[in-house]
This record gives structure tokens, sequence and C-alpha cells, in this order.
């Protein structure tokens, strides 16, 4: 099995989705099957490929470093789970 | 004024244009239709105040004598498309109420042209499903039935609702996103019209983010000229989404019913796979006997690494996806779960509110992208991705276009395949190819199966040349004549 029960709770930290301790197992196996069908991408020589990374053969396109929208901050709180003040209020980060 | 929802879009166009009907009328005709039609679970949110004030506005600028290319025409909205002040829950739990405070391009761009919005169309769970299933809202019901049984099917996914409301004449016409077959699968199993144009043709700014190298936002549409009408209205230069296309959007719908005569269409020979049901192939000989006909030179092509496109789908578009949804952590929006700490709180609230498939593509990217996974996975993917965009580069030197059935199966049980993720992987077998490439493609109904069961045809197209595409998919439509309309029993 490619992938065990410990690396999923790591990855499942890392992707800060709390699993409960028994998802854990069942979860191992379905990740491990889909990445063993995945495996097969080994049987494709690639020496010497450079890396396809965009669909689109352009330059990233640039502008002018100007504010283009702004000044709404009633609008960017509207959907906030909790606001005080103008601000978002997130749970305590530093103890 | 039912019969107005069986009009084609570009019927109705006309009638509006005539004034044989107004945009009140034709709006109402719909929003009844929706409300008789629930049993689909098609919509998950019907905005039927909003559409009668548009309906009314359009009618007023007809009687002003102004023109839009689609002036007064109800469609629907896949709910991946953030709407101004309507809510937007790209099927997920975690969006909570979010109502986005702007208005995605290719929507603004609709409402431009004069189009009224009937409401948000359900779909996959962040658009990550061929079935609709992942939906938080549950599952889209096909209108489509076998002559077998009452058994409900599935209209494909993800955009399950926007195929099935077209298949039910709920709406003119629907916008889709198509991140490995999403508007074109759904087509094929709902005996639809779907294009996914080229990477860039339309802006992805204000649709929610599933793999941003992949996704594309396209219609779904009654016929190819309904489909090219909106086509056009939806394309265009975007510059808030920075792998927008600068170029001019052509006059898509000229290119339908033009003479495909001469032009030579390429017939993969790695898509004849084992185990492709035999009406299928049997439409694709008939397809290829079709497109003979109509004077085009049909030609064997090799697409060599095509079997390896859907393995490296599932780890550059879950690795895109980890990062995207990386997002949703409860502070600035959605729904929030608390708890004793910070970490506490992210891990409650992405537990609480993504669904199983989402939470599995999640870990599955997350783990190609950690470190020591990195190179052997992700950026092995990348460079397979490479190659299967050259053998479409080496195929298009000989031909002008492709044709190839669009799934590997008619619509499927709610629930038959559910249980196997990879099994589910696998209906974008034949669609998957073109999102990694960039490429524009399209489905096109091209008859009934034994079970009287819709199936498309899939025209593949070089990129920007959408209307050598267009062309050939309006003459399959014309060869295969394709009338039928499910049985109306919801």
């Amino acid at each position: 099995m490619a992938i065990d029960v410990e690396i999923v709770r790591k990855i499942a930290q890392l992707a800060h989705i709390r699993e409960p301790e028994a998802r854990l197992a069942s979860l191992a196996g379905e990740l491990s099957g889909i990445l063993e069908w995945i495996e097969q991408l080994n049987e494709v020589n690639t020496d010497g490929v450079e890396p396809m990374t965009s669909a689109v053969a352009l330059a990233l396109p640039m502008r002018e470093d100007v504010v283009t929208e702004g000044g709404d901050a009633a609008g960017v709180l509207a959907n906030a789970p909790k606001v005080r003040d103008g601000f978002f209020v997130v749970p305590k980060v530093v103890e | 004024m039912s019969d107005l929802t069986s009009l084609t879009l570009k019927q109705a166009l006309d009638g509006l244009r005539a004034k044989a009907f107004s945009s009140v009328e034709i709006t109402a005709a719909h929003l009844a239709a929706i409300e008789a039609a629930r049993g689909l679970n098609a919509f998950v949110l019907e905005t039927p105040d909003k559409a009668l004030a548009m309906a009314r506005f359009a009618d007023a600028r007809i009687a002003r004598g102004e023109a839009g290319p689609l002036l007064g025409a109800p469609v629907g909205i896949k709910d991946l498309f953030c709407t101004k002040g309507v809510r937007t829950t790209a099927g997920s739990r975690i969006l909570g109420d979010f109502k986005p405070p702007y208005e995605s391009t290719v929507t603004a761009n609709l409402w431009r042209d004069g189009a009224v919005m009937l409401g948000k169309l359900n779909l996959d769970e962040f658009a990550m499903g061929s079935s609709n299933e992942t939906s938080a809202f549950g599952p889209v019901v096909n209108p489509w039935r076998s002559r077998a049984s009452n058994t409900a099917l599935s209209p494909g996914g993800s955009s399950g609702g926007s195929a099935a409301c077209v298949a039910a004449d709920l709406v003119l016409g629907a916008t889709a996103t198509d991140t490995g077959g999403s508007i074109r699968q759904p087509a094929s199993l709902t005996g639809t019209v779907g294009v996914k144009p080229t990477y860039g043709r339309c802006s992805r700014w204000g649709v929610v983010a599933f793999a941003s190298s992949l996704d594309q936002a396209g219609p779904l549409a009654k016929t190819v000229e309904d489909a090219a009408i909106l086509l056009a209205s939806m394309s265009g230069h975007d510059p808030r989404d920075s792998t927008s296309l600068p170029v001019d959007v052509p006059d898509f719908s000229s290119f339908v019913g033009k003479s495909i005569r001469g032009l030579r269409i390429g017939v993969p020979k790695e898509y004849r796979i084992d185990d492709t049901p035999a009406d299928i192939a049997a439409l694709w000989s008939q397809g290829i006997a079709w497109l003979r006909d109509a004077g085009c030179e049909l030609v064997e092509v090799s697409l060599p690494h095509t079997r390896y496109a859907l393995p490296a789908y599932y780890i550059i578009a879950p690795a895109e996806a980890s990062s995207n949804l990386a997002r949703y952590d409860g502070m600035r929006y959605g729904a929030r779960v608390d708890g004793a700490s910070l970490n506490d709180v992210y891990e409650l609230t992405r537990a609480a509110g993504f669904g199983e498939e989402v939470k599995r593509r999640v870990l599955i990217g997350t783990y190609v992208l950690s470190a020591g996974y990195y190179d052997a996975y992700y950026i092995k993917a990348l460079k397979v991705r490479r190659r299967i965009a050259d053998d479409f580069t080496a195929a298009f030197e000989k031909v002008d276009a492709l044709l190839t059935p669009t799934a590997p199966s008619a619509a499927f049980g709610l629930g038959d395949k559910a249980a196997d993720p990879i099994a589910m992987y696998l209906n974008d077998i034949f669609t998957v190819t073109v999102n990694l490439a960039g490429l524009p493609a399209m489905s096109v109904p091209g008859g009934l199966d034994a079970a009287g069961l819709p199936l498309g045809l899939q025209v593949i197209g070089r990129a920007l040349d959408e209307g050598v595409m267009f062309s050939v998919a309006a003459a399959l439509e014309k060869a295969a004549a394709f009338r039928a309309k499910p049985d109306r029993w919801w």
C-alpha cells in the first residue's frame, strides 16, 4: 500500500482537514488505490521533456502598479462569519 | 404559453425581435416549467423576481428599438459563477450563504448582451465529479429514462444541472464549466450540445476555481447554433484573468451550416478502447460515414499517450485544487466552525464544509505536492501533459479536426459508480485529453442507444479554431437529425 495511516494523518494535517481516527484506514486504502492507478505514468519516457505548466504559451501580462479597485471595506466584510469595527474577527493567533 | 419553452434559443431570439411574444412572457413560461420540474433537483436557487425584473428591462430595451445578441432570452447559470448579491455555493457547504459582491466576467457578458437569469444550477461540489452526486444539494436527476425501467439516472457531471435544464426545456441555454469533461460528458448523457472552447477564450474571473490551468467556461444548449450564439457572448479578452487570450471573438454562428467539403478529419485509433459499448462504437462509425458523405476525407491518426491522460489529470487537477481550496479557512467568508485554537478552527471548518470527494482530491493534491513526492508525481505529470499536447500538435499537422465518442457510456444509474472513485474518473477518458492540451472540443447528440438513451459525438478542433469545430458539429447535427426529447414524467 502506497499510503499508510501515518501518511494520511500527516497530509490531512498539512491540508488542514480534521479526519476522524476511524476514517484514516479507509482513506489510506482509497488514496493508495488512486495512486497505484496513477503509477502507470512511469511507463512514459519523459527524458528531456519540459514540464507543461500552462495551456497557453503566453508571457504573463504586466500592468501598471496602480490601485484599480478598493475603498469598499463593507463589501469585503459582507460575507465574513465574524466582524467588529470594520475588521475580520479571527481566533487568537499569538499566545 | 408552455410551448415557448420548446423553442430553441435562436427561434426565441427571432420571436422576441419580431415582437411575437415578450421577454416577460417567455421568462414566465420558463419559470412555470422550472416550478413543475423541481423533482429533477436541477436548480439550487430559483431567482424568479430577478428574472422578471430583467425581462421587463429587456422588454423596455426592445420597445426602444435596441438590439442585443441575447436580448430578452432566459438562461440558467451554473452555481460556480459568482453572481452579484445572489447566493453562490459551488455546490459546497463551505461557502455557506456566500453572496458575491461582484459579478463574474462571463455572466456580466451575458447580462450586457440582454440575457435574463432564471436561477443558479446544481453541480458536483467545486465541479469535482462526473455524476452530480457530490453536490451538497443532492444529485440532479436526468430527464431521460431508459425504456426498460424508471430508475433515476445521472445527468453526468459536473455540469449536471445545466445539462438537465437544457434537456428538459427549463432554460433556453446554460453556462457550464469543463475541467476534465464537465460540459461535454453531461451533454452526451442528456442529448444536448456542450462546448468547451480553447483555454483562455472565456475569462475565469469570478468563476470559483477548481484547477486553474484546466478550467474553462462554455455553454450547454439545445442546438449547435444556440451554442455558437451563447459562446460568442461568453467569450472575450479580460485583463482581470492573466490567462485570458487577447484575441478577437469570431462570429461563431457564421460557421454553422458552412460546407465542410474537403476538410480532413482525424479518427484517433487509441480511442478504440476495449469494452466500449457496441452502440457507442456503432455511433462513432456512423459519424465517420456522415462526415465522409458531407465530403470530408477521414484519416486515421495516432495520439499515443491518450491512456496516460487520466492518471496525469488526477495528479494535476488535485494539486491545483488543493492549492486553490486553501482559501476556504472560515475567516473571510463562508461557514466557520469554532474551536479551541486557530488550527482547530481551520481543521474543523474544512472537515465540516467539504464533502468526501473534495477531501479526497485535496488530500491527493497535498500529497503529490509535498516534499519528497513533488518530482515523482507532480513534475512527472506535467511532463506527460506535454507529451499529450505534442500528440495533438502532430495530429493537427495532418487533419483539421478530430472525431471521437464523447463518453464511454450512456447515462448510468444514480449510485452505480459512486462507491468506486476510479470507475467514476473513467467517465472522462475521451474528454480529459483536450483539457490538458487546452484545445476546443464539443459534444453533439448523435442518436439513441438500444435503451433509448442519448449518445454524443465529440469534435475536437485546433487551438482557437472553434469555427471549423462548429462547422463539423453542425454537419453532424444535420445528418443525425436528432429530434428525440425525454418523456415529461417529472
